[in-house]
């Protein structure tokens, strides 16, 4: 099989070459090429062995990573449809509801995100580079499963573009792609994004699920609730109205973003991430510090307002705070990269959050606003780390 | 007692092939050769033309800039080629050996009333300049510099390196004249391994630390820089142990004889040990009939991290004390590589079960796992994605990540600032061998300490 494939490679691979019928296509061929089999180039000078890690290992290990929380996400959709029109089916009905509402978007976000890299891969005369593969796959679980599919396209190609192509491409950008695509759509379409109505979809999905929504149905997540709540003790409900507590947001049968809502889920990826060192544990556990040590200093000393009492522990289960701490604030190239750096980046994105959660009653979400801001400042925290280190280089000089 | 210095960071790269305590019976080959090249930044004048006579220790190129510094030959015998390159540049002076071994006599001395300049200008007369080397820039030393010590790392941590206590053991009394003559000049750290008897436990004239860690503990670079690290204005010497045995049996006997053992090892060879030889030798008959069969070989003069890739018929670089030969792989087609389990393949990194084969129960129940290795680069050239990964095998404080995009970008200032002058290309093998953007760091390092010293002096 291999062989042949090889051959069948091989016999293609003239038309894209310089001068060839293809040549416009050579990026695209080559993408095609090292994706089916290992680059054989060999070291010229240098280290002539090399580590087997290469950036598609990596890309692949955290789009792994993201499965879990993909396919929790899918069958939540599907459970939070059927329960909102009050029908009571199988399990794989609720799945395959929730698969068909979910996939669209995943499509059209890799097709958006996908086509502009081979284009720009192309006027630059580059190898495709993988790093879309894990934000193509981010943006569909940072999305309520109702955004229309034009305003994702919309989204992400803005974010492909102007986070991310115009800064040089892969490893060269200052933003996290996907919460930027996340941001377009939460400021150029607020009215459509901000409200309770597109958390669950309650229509049909490609004639499936029929049904009308019961009486007691409201779509508000647990931190729109809290954002509204006009008591300082708020009791969150689901869907139907009933209540909702941390083991709900534990496990993540509620409203909320596609992927966002299991935190079993974002651990399983969590762990994966951890177990083939692709992501810092020093961030992961930072976020998630800095976000229960703000809450606490809220929940003691902050103003009467549901927000600031909500419990610490809440604060880490509800909402995007676990996604983002896990998969958004490790993206190495966008978080701080030295060491200590990291802790203070990750303590920061945590704080943050917490901060514009309780603070600013706009946004009953802060971790997208807290990593994107966080994201500015990571080269000035390395820069501030780095410095030290020429101090104490310059110092020695001095003592000598 | 001598101090002890841990490092942690660095990684033992697990590749078969090291050589036994045995040294094979070799014939010296008919051609040797001097090659510019292989001594970073000397532009070579020549003072022989083809076909004359030489012995072991006549002169054939000294250094433009410096002219006593002298090139010598290795054997006996005659000039067989001088080849150039485009605008006349020397690539090679090809010697053929008379098989005589009859050695150039030099003037004899006396070590103990010596002073450092007879010694430098001595050893530059004999050709033995060149086994001196110098940080900042990692060239060749400048003579008319005095460093503030002279630093030799007395074992290689490199993957499959020749054990120096093996191969020097017999040969101690050179050792300690050498170091006796280089004390002359500067004071000597000798780095030495922790935990392990070693014969230079017991050498005089210097002051000994000890060292624990993974690769690349054993290069001298990270020595320096946990002891005594190079400041900006400041020069520190650095030769290799089994160059040292040179100066010494010049001093001893009056002669230079560059001959040396040096250890044949990598995952192709049949049965991997040491063999007696020369520098600057044609390796083809020392690795004819030893290799094994693959498609084809990637032979390297030095270790895999840092070494030379030659011609199988090529010549041995004056600084290699081994020669490695593996599959060069340029013929493998793996299939979605990203995607499979890859069992044979090693990576420090978690994404294949290198972590699982490596933990000591696996080790216990089952032996160590026998990677296969080629040359490949296995992956696409990237910008620089993951960040940590450089900090985790070089044991110096030196943010390596910060420096190379500092060298990258051409940023003199900030190389300074950052550390280039404590770093050799050899330093930063590893963190070539990890980079998941396959960058060709140690080129990077290379091309901006040549820049450096260019626009610094």
């Amino acid at each position: 099989m291999s062989n042949k494939l090889r051959q069948f490679v091989d016999k293609l691979k003239p038309h894209f070459k310089k001068g060839g019928k293809f040549e416009k296509l050579h990026s695209v061929f080559d993408g095609f090429e090292t994706f089916l089999f290992v680059p054989n180039t060999t070291s010229k000078n240098g280290t002539h062995i090399h580590d087997a890690i290469d950036s598609k290992r990596t890309m692949i290990m955290v789009v792994v990573a993201l499965i879990p929380a993909l396919l929790f996400g899918m069958f939540n959709v599907g459970y939070q449809h059927y329960l909102a029109i009050g029908q009571d089916v199988s399990f794989w009905e609720t799945f395959v509801f929730g698969a068909l509402a979910v996939l669209p978007i995943v499509v059209v976000s890799y097709v958006v995100g996908l086509g502009i890299e081979f284009i720009v891969a192309q006027i630059k005369g580059h190898e495709i580079q993988e790093g879309f593969l894990v934000t193509g796959f981010l943006i569909p679980l940072i999305v309520p499963v109702d955004t229309p599919l034009w305003m994702i396209a919309v989204a992400t190609a803005f974010a492909v573009i102007f986070a991310k192509e115009v800064f040089g491409g892969t490893g060269m950008n200052i933003f996290n792609v996907a919460l930027v695509t996340r941001a377009f759509l939460f400021f150029a379409y607020p009215t459509f994004m901000s409200g309770d109505s597109v958390w669950v979809r309650t229509s049909t999905t490609f004639g499936l699920g029929a049904g009308t929504a019961v009486d007691s149905y409201s779509g508000a997540t647990a931190l729109g609730q809290v954002a509204t709540a006009a008591t300082q003790n708020v009791q969150l409900t689901g869907i139907t109205g009933n209540p909702i507590g941390f083991w709900d947001g534990f496990i993540g049968l509620i409203p909320g973003s596609v992927g966002e809502t299991s935190v079993i889920a974002i651990l399983i990826g969590a762990a994966i991430l951890l177990l083939t060192k692709i992501a810092s544990w020093k961030t992961m556990f930072s976020v998630f510090a800095g976000g229960a040590l703000m809450a606490l200093v809220f929940n003691n000393f902050g103003p009467d307002t549901a927000a600031a009492h909500f419990p610490w522990y809440s604060h880490l289960v509800f909402g995007g705070f676990a996604f983002g701490a896990v998969f958004m604030a490790t993206d190495p190239v966008t978080s701080a990269r030295t060491e200590k750096g990291k802790w203070i980046y990750g303590v920061l994105i945590g704080a943050m959050a917490i901060i514009i959660r309780v603070l600013n009653p706009g946004y009953p979400e802060g971790m997208m606003l807290a990593i994107l801001l966080m994201n500015i400042f990571a080269p000035l925290i390395d820069y501030y780390v780095v410095e030290a280190n020429i101090k104490r280089r310059l110092k020695r000089a001095g003592n000598k | 007692m001598a101090n002890l210095i841990k490092t942690k960071r660095g990684l033992n790269i697990p590749i078969n092939g090291r050589a036994i305590e045995m040294i094979g019976t070799s014939t010296l080959p008919k051609e040797f050769a001097l090659i510019p090249e292989y001594y970073h930044g000397v532009t070579p004048k020549l003072l022989v033309k083809e076909g004359d006579e030489v012995k072991a220790g006549s002169p054939v190129f000294y250094e433009k800039q410096f002219p006593g510094m002298n090139f010598v030959s290795p054997v006996s015998g005659k000039i067989k080629s001088i080849n150039r390159g485009e605008r006349r540049r020397i690539i090679s002076v090809i010697i053929e050996s008379d098989e005589k071994m009859t050695y150039e006599i030099f003037e004899k001395s006396n070590l103990s009333a010596l002073t450092a300049a007879d010694v430098i200008s001595k050893l530059q007369l004999a050709g033995l300049w060149s086994f001196i080397k110098q940080r900042p820039y990692d060239v060749i030393a400048d003579p008319t510099k005095t460093p503030k010590a002279i630093f030799i790392s007395a074992f290689d941590s490199a993957p499959l390196a020749p054990n120096n206590d093996y191969v020097m053991s017999a040969q101690m009394a050179d050792f300690q004249t050498g170091i006796d003559a280089l004390a002359k000049i500067a004071k000597i750290h000798l780095g030495i391994r922790a935990g392990k008897k070693s014969p230079f436990q017991l050498v005089k004239n210097v002051e000994l630390t000890e060292y624990d860690g993974p690769h690349p503990v054993g290069n001298v670079g990270i020595q320096i820089n946990h002891l005594n690290p190079v400041n900006k204005g400041e020069v520190v010497w650095t030769v290799n142990p089994q160059d040292v045995l040179f100066f010494g049996r010049f001093f001893n006997k009056n002669v230079v004889d560059l001959s040396r053992t040096i250890a044949l090892t990598g995952p192709c060879i049949k049965s991997p040990q040491y063999y007696q030889t020369v520098v600057g030798a044609n390796i083809e008959n020392l690795v004819q009939g030893k290799i094994k069969s693959c498609p084809s070989h990637r032979f390297i003069a030095g270790n895999v991290l840092s070494g030379i890739k030659v011609a199988g018929n090529g010549f041995l670089d004056p600084y290699a004390t081994q020669i490695t030969v593996l599959e060069e792989g340029n013929n493998i087609y793996e299939l979605v590589g990203w995607g499979m389990p890859r069992f044979r393949k090693f990576s420090m990194s978690g994404t294949y079960f290198t972590a699982l084969f490596e933990s000591k129960l696996i080790k216990k129940l089952f032996g160590n796992m026998k990677y296969k290795w080629d040359t490949r680069l296995m992956g696409g050239k990237r910008a620089i994605i993951m960040s940590g990964e450089y900090d985790k095998v070089l044991p110096m404080d030196i943010y390596p990540e910060f420096l190379f995009k500092a060298m990258i970008a051409g940023n003199i200032d900030k190389m300074e600032a950052l550390g280039a002058y404590e770093i050799a290309p050899e330093d930063v093998a590893l963190c070539e061998f990890v980079c998941t953007s396959k960058l060709p760091l140690q080129q990077i390092v290379r091309n901006s300490l040549d820049l450096m010293k260019k626009e610094l002096e």
